[in-house]
Order: structure tokens, then C-alpha cells, then sequence
């Protein structure tokens, strides 16, 4: 049975009680309680509790896929910054097409920005990949930088919060799981409007009734809201529920 | 009590002896940081940004088996009357260390390895329990930033004031002269196992009233976590 | 240990929005961001404020002392600027000894407050010779989004404005705890404040935000003050390593006609109301 409650714990709280009960990721049991080993919001799930994070940095997972920037060219790949304790790293084994040694720079250069699916995390620093369709370099366009607990409020249950914003503005949204927002639409100011709203999606990620007070905001900028799909172009939404 | 009567019967502010004055707190407010916190207890308020894990330099520091934690506190040149020269100094370098220890006996870093997790303190004013106030809110601060945690801090000073125990000891009472004197201790209790994760004695006092004002001290802690807890779960607590 | 890498996409947006007047928060070029006062944090000091210029926040505080006058100056009070750029502002700051940025900041709100002639330093003398008052500012950076400097300059001067003078005892030559209701003797009209200009691109901003701070060609503070409701320039600096050409100077001046009558009464009102 799915028992789901958005219920804020901190460390050393107990969640449950109970034998029965297992402790996943971010609690541990002490006697019969299972116990918060972190400050999160509680979930149980057929016996099994664990406390996902709501604030704080960004630890990348396999599958994840991160936005970054090229900080370092190395004779097998690039190192991509992306906001982590350590950089990503991108072989040359994992892009699309074959690059030689001396054409490094030419495919990804300092500065340029990716998209990259997180496919191994291990302690010296996480391995990425650009091989599969959707991912790649990244031009034009602007990144909003938000914190990584927030970004399933700002993708919403099913992508339906990113599509709001897609047809409220026009803009093509892709969101990396590490908290960089790419924001690619046809005039400035559709660009900043999505930027606004991205951020006060932020500001208010433990609030209730948070679709109505972003439709609100978003009226209040004279923009329409509308829940039908609008032509998407690049699709990388990989939420979680909202 | 036992034994003659006490020149400090009546506290200055008013207060029982096992009360703690209103606390203050607040999370986020540094918004460019991983995690951060504002602890206030009468005239003191502590400030704590959390930044990290993030990877430490030079390298040679690094432990592979863990990440590392860091305290750095120092107070504001006008944070008391006597302005403090601004820069490290010896007596905030040892704050900085034994907190530093409290902090590490409930946190788990060794899913970090490599990194560091810096903790900085800073108190923009002082009217005594500084370094409590600054753990509280670096308590707080590091749970803000979701760094895997066991329980949490509370800590409070306690103190002998010529024969009279008491609870979150303020300036008056640290300054008091006469009769034994005033003993500072500060102390702080872990959440959930409740063992003490620092402890400081500044001055006299017997076994028997360490332990009573010991007891004392971590029923207030009480108090201490649940203003804690409060601004985890909705963002601020007390006047702000 | 510098962190942050900020990708070129990101750059020439800001510099692509630039030149059509807009910010990526959405201000106008010369636009400020909101200032935010609070003041009477401690009342240890003589003064203790905070501001914050949108997330740019810095604690600034006044200490009085007696002391020896300097030599040079046998009737004069001393003054004393010290910033923090504590690291706990931002990921771009160090422990340790205080780097160049805030030696810099330091000594260029130092200078702006003290060649403006806002303290009155000989109404600081109390003995000529023997015993002058110190007046020392000390600001502490609690979050860096960009322009600490200005941030920095006004809470300097707001704490100067609110400070008051200790309760001194002339008989014994001793300052006791306390403070009188009196202020620091001060020139209110020569009161001067920083603007400090970006330019970013092609364009000269004012209120420099985190990003934009990190692409800048170059800084220039301004120090401004009041001439009869004209305004008038009183201490500058430039910083960083890019040059200015003598459009740039243009557009700067006119930046400063144009803003500073909107900005001046305000500012005034921060330090004195």
C-alpha cells in the first residue's frame, strides 16, 4: 500500500515505530523507532522510510541528468563544472561521434556548456555521458541557477509545472537535476519572465497550493496560464512528483 | 541547597532559576550558502553559514575515507563594548575547535570523501553565551544544508552565581563578584541520546552541584531544541 | 578558492540584454536593486547596522576610544576603516589575512568618508596633543551578490550617522560604559556616497549584480556629495584591469546627474532620519 505524507523531519526525530519498518536513505533505526538521520521531507513506501533532502547541495545519482560548463580539456575528455563538490567527467568514449586528440577544443571548448546524463558516481568524481539523443552542447540562451531540492517543485507532478511555464511564455525549458535551469525562447523578455518565475517557484518550494500562487504570478506579469500542451522542441524532464 | 543562603537569591532580569530568556531564530539567511542560521538569546546572537561538502584544498589534507569538518568562529569588533580587533584570535580559535568537536560527534560525512564541510560562525552581538549560541545556530545551519546528521544540538550555559544555580547565565550574572563568585558552563546535550557533546567549566564548584546544575542544564536544552526544531519546520521562530 | 565558472552562454546574455537596457532581473541599467536597513543590532556598540542591497548584505558598527593624536595632527580625532570579506559571503572568499578585495574596500570608503570632510575631526580633539577620540568603523560581508562595495559604503556611513558618543569621564580621563545621547561631531553637509559604476559589454551599469560583478571590464567609484543640489564628486577608484575611454567617462557622468538627485535624499534619510 503507497502511504505518502509531505511531512518535514530533522535529525535524531523519530518517523515511525516498529519492527516492520526499514530505514533507506537518510535514516537509521535506534531500538524499534526508525530514526531521521537528516533535516528532509519523510516518505514511506510499503514499509520502506527514508528522508529526501529539501535544501542543501547537489549529490549527483546515475541516471540524473546535470547541466554544466567545460572547466578543463585533459588528453580523454573534458571536465565539466556543474556545481558539485568535485567536477563531472566526460570521456572522450562518451560523445555522440568520434574526436580525435588534437580536435578537443573544437567539440567542446572552454567555457561551452552541456547537457549530460550522470551514468556512475564514485568517490574520486562522477562519469557522464552525451551519447544519447537530447543531450549535447548547449548554445544560446540563458541558466537559472536555483538549489537542487528545489527543481521537482519547478518540474512538477508529470512535467506539469514546466509545461505552465513553457506555454505561459514560449520559452524551451530544459532543467538539470543539479539546480541549472537552461532557458532558450525567441526575445529577452520572455527569457527573464521565465527567470522570475522559476525563482519565486523557489522561494515558496515548502508552500501549499503552490500551482495556484504560480498561475497567480504569472497572471500578475501579463502572461496567460494555460495547462495544453504547446510544441516542445527538446523534452528533459525528468521529474519526480511535484 | 544546602548550607548558608545565597547572595543571589533574586536573578537580575527577573527570571527562575531553571528559565531560559526567548530565543530567536531564523533559517536561510544567507541565501548564497549551502545552509545558514540565526540563533538569538537575550543580547546574543550567533550567525552560522554552512558551505560544503565541497572539495578541499590542498589537497594533502583531503582524507579519502571522509569529508572534513571545519569551524571557523570569530565575533564582530562591535559586537561588545571593548571593540575586538578584527582577525583570528586565540580564544576564538579554541571555540572554534571545541565546537567544532560537538558539531562532529552527531554528523556523518564519511559519504563525502575528499571535501570539506566549513562551518563559520560569526556574532554580530554579545551578552554572553556566545559560543552556545553559535553552536545552536550552527546546529540548526548544518541541517539546513542537508548534511546527514544523527540528532541534533542544543547547548546553554549554566552557571553558579555565589550559591544559586542557574540556567542561561547572562552578563550580569558572568560579571558577579561577590560571596563564591560566578562559574560559567557552557554545555550541550546531543537531541536524542542526550550525552553531552561539550562542556567548559569556568571557576568553583562542587561534584554535587555539577551534576545538579548538569541536570538543570539539559532540561533547558529541552527548551533550546524545540525553538530549534520549530525554525527547521517552519523557517523562523520569535520576533523576526 | 574560487569555484564558480561562469559559462560563456551565460555571459553573452547578460552583455545581449545589456544592449537592449535590460538586466537578467529585469532593472534598467541604472536601476538599484531594494535597500534594506536595520539598525540598533548591538547595543555594545556605539552603532551596529546591517544593509542589504537585494541579497548583498553587510553588518557595519562604530567603536569609540581615546588615544594619542598622531603627531601630524596634534588637534584632530583619528579614523579607522576595517572590512571583512568573510568567507562565509561567498564561495569566492578565503580564511586568513584579509585579501586584497577587502584591503581595497577598506581603504576606499576610508578615504571617501574621510576627505569629505563628513567628521568633523577637530570637534574630535580633547586635548590637544594628549588625547584625541578614535572613532573606528569595522564592516562585516555576510553575503556577496554583487556591489559590497556601495553596500559597504552606505552602512559605514549610516552607522557613522546613528553612532553615538561614549560617556567620558574628563576629570579621571576615562570612557565609561554607556553612551551620552550626542553624535560624533559631523558636517552633515558634507555627507558623501558611493556609487560604484560596471561596465559590462558595452554598457555602464550601476549596482553591480553577483553575475554581472564576475564579467565587468572595470569598476569606478564615485564618491559623491551635495554642492548646493548639484552633485559633487569627492574621492574615485578604479579597479580591475579593463580601461576607460572617454565615452565611458561620459556615460558614467550622466548615469550620476541622473540618478543621484533620486538617490541623494534617500541615502540622506538612511544616515541622518
Amino acid at each position: 500500500m503507497v502511504s505518502e505524507k509531505r511531512q518535514v523531519v530533522v535529525p535524531g526525530e523519530t518517523i515511525v515505530s516498529g519492527r516492520e519498518f526499514l530505514p533507506g536513505e537518510g535514516a537509521y533505526r535506534d531500538g524499534i523507532d526508525v530514526v531521521s538521520g537528516r533535516y528532509g521531507i519523510m516518505n514511506i513506501f510499503e514499509k520502506h522510510v527514508r528522508v529526501v533532502p529539501i535544501s542543501g547541495a547537489y549529490y549527483p545519482r546515475r541516471g540524473n541528468t546535470i547541466i554544466g560548463t567545460i572547466v578543463d580539456i585533459t588528453f580523454n575528455g573534458w571536465l565539466i563544472d556543474f556545481g558539485g563538490a568535485q567536477n563531472a567527467f566526460l570521456s572522450v568514449a562518451e560523445v555522440p561521434r568520434y574526436v580525435n586528440k588534437n580536435e578537443m577544443r573544437e567539440f567542446l571548448d572552454f567555457g561551452e556548456s552541456v547537457i549530460v546524463k550522470v551514468w556512475d558516481v564514485k568517490s574520486r568524481g562522477v562519469d557522464v555521458s552525451m551519447k544519447m539523443r537530447g543531450f549535447g552542447k548547449i548554445e544560446g540562451g540563458m541558466i537559472v541557477s536555483i538549489g537542487a531540492n528545489q527543481v521537482p517543485r519547478v518540474i512538477g507532478k508529470e512535467g506539469s509545472m514546466v509545461r505552465i511555464i513553457k506555454n505561459a511564455t514560449g520559452c524551451d525549458i530544459t532543467v538539470g537535476q543539479n539546480g541549472k535551469i537552461w532557458v532558450s525562447g525567441h526575445n529577452i523578455d520572455d527569457e527573464i519572465a521565465v527567470k522570475k518565475i522559476i525563482e519565486f517557484i523557489a522561494d515558496n518550494v515548502t508552500t501549499n497550493g503552490l500551482t495556484e500562487r504560480v498561475e497567480k504570478f504569472i497572471k500578475g506579469m501579463g502572461l496567460n496560464v494555460s495547462k495544453d500542451d504547446v510544441e516542445i522542441v527538446a523534452e528533459n524532464t525528468d521529474g519526480e512528483e511535484g | 541547597m544546602a548550607g548558608k543562603k545565597s547572595l543571589y537569591m533574586k536573578r537580575v532580569d527577573g527570571r527562575k532559576i531553571d528559565e531560559v530568556r526567548p530565543m530567536i531564530a531564523e533559517i536561510g539567511i544567507v541565501p548564497s550558502a549551502d545552509g545558514s542560521a540565526s540563533f538569538e538569546t537575550g543580547g546574543t546572537k550567533a550567525i552560522a553559514v554552512v558551505r560544503g561538502p565541497r572539495t578541499l584544498h590542498p589537497q594533502h589534507m583531503q582524507d579519502p575515507k571522509t569529508g572534513v569538518l571545519r569551524v571557523n568562529y570569530g565575533m564582530m569588533p562591535f559586537s561588545v563594548s571593548d571593540r575586538i580587533r578584527p582577525g583570528p584570535s586565540r580564544r576564538s580559535e579554541e571555540i572554534s575547535k571545541v565546537v567544532e568537536w560537538a558539531l562532529s560527534s552527531v554528523v556523518d560525512l564519511s559519504g563525502f570523501p575528499n571535501t570539506v564541510v566549513d562551518v563559520f560562525i560569526q556574532i554580530p552581538k554579545a551578552d554572553a553565551g556566545t559560543r552556545v549560541a553559535g553552536l545552536n545556530a550552527a546546529s540548526i545551519a548544518l541541517a539546513h544544508a542537508g548534511i546527514p546528521m544523527r540528532e541534533m544540538i542544543s547547548a546553554i550555559a549554566v552557571g553558579k552565581v555565589d550559591k544559586t544555580l542557574v540556567v542561561d547565565v547572562n552578563k550580569e550574572e558572568e560579571d558577579f563578584h561577590d560571596g563564591e563568585g560566578s562559574t560559567d558552563i557552557p554545555l550541550a546535550v546531543t537531541s536524542r541520546s542526550k550525552e553531552i557533546a561539550l562542556l567548559q567549566l569556568d571557576g568553583k564548584i562542587s561534584p554535587d552541584e555539577l551534576m545538579k546544575v548538569i541536570e538543570m542544564g539539559k532540561k533547558a536544552c529541552e527548551d533550546v531544541l524545540k525553538v530549534q526544531i520549530e525554525v527547521l519546520k517552519s523557517g523562523s521562530v520569535g520576533d523576526e | 578558492m574560487s569555484d564558480y565558472v561562469m559559462p560563456n552562454l551565460q555571459k553573452e546574455k547578460i552583455i545581449e540584454c545589456l544592449k537592449e537596457g535590460k538586466r537578467l532581473d529585469g532593472r534598467g541599467v541604472g536601476d538599484y536593486r531594494e535597500i534594506v536597513v536595520e539598525r540598533g543590532i548591538s547595543k555594545n556598540a556605539a552603532a551596529s547596522v546591517k544593509v542589504k542591497f537585494g541579497k548583498t548584505e553587510v553588518y557595519a558598527g562604530v567603536h569609540l576610544a581615546v588615544a594619542v593624536p598622531y603627531p601630524d595632527s596634534p588637534d584632530e580625532g583619528t579614523f579607522m576603516t576595517s572590512a571583512e570579506l568573510h568567507p562565509m559571503a561567498s564561495n569566492e572568499f578565503d580564511i586568513g589575512r584579509p585579501g586584497i578585495e577587502s584591503v581595497e574596500l577598506a581603504r576606499v570608503i576610508d578615504r571617501g568618508i574621510r576627505e569629505s570632510g563628513f567628521i568633523d575631526f577637530k570637534k574630535l580633539c580633547i586635548k590637544e596633543g594628549e588625547k584625541v577620540w578614535q572613532v573606528f568603523v569595522d564592516i562585516v560581508a555576510i553575503n556577496d551578490d554583487g556591489n559590497l562595495l556601495d553596500v559597504a559604503g552606505l552602512a559605514a556611513l549610516i552607522a557613522i550617522g546613528n553612532a553615538k558618543m561614549p560617556i567620558y569621564d574628563s576629570e579621571n580621563g576615562v570612557v565609561e560604559k554607556g553612551f551620552t545621547e550626542d553624535s560624533i561631531p559631523l558636517n552633515k553637509d558634507a555627507l558623501s556616497f558611493n556609487m560604484t559604476f560596471h561596465k559590462v559589454g558595452d554598457v555602464i551599469v550601476a549596482d553591480v549584480g553577483g553575475e554581472e560583478e564576475l564579467i565587468s571590464d572595470f569598476r569606478l567609484s564615485v564618491a559623491i556629495g551635495d554642492n548646493k543640489g548639484e552633485p559633487r564628486i569627492t574621492a574615485m577608484q578604479k579597479g580591475k584591469s579593463g580601461a576607460i575611454s572617454s565615452k565611458d567617462m561620459e556615460n558614467i557622468l550622466k548615469l550620476i546627474e541622473d540618478k543621484w538627485v533620486e538617490l541623494f535624499p534617500k541615502i540622506k534619510e538612511y544616515v541622518f532620519g
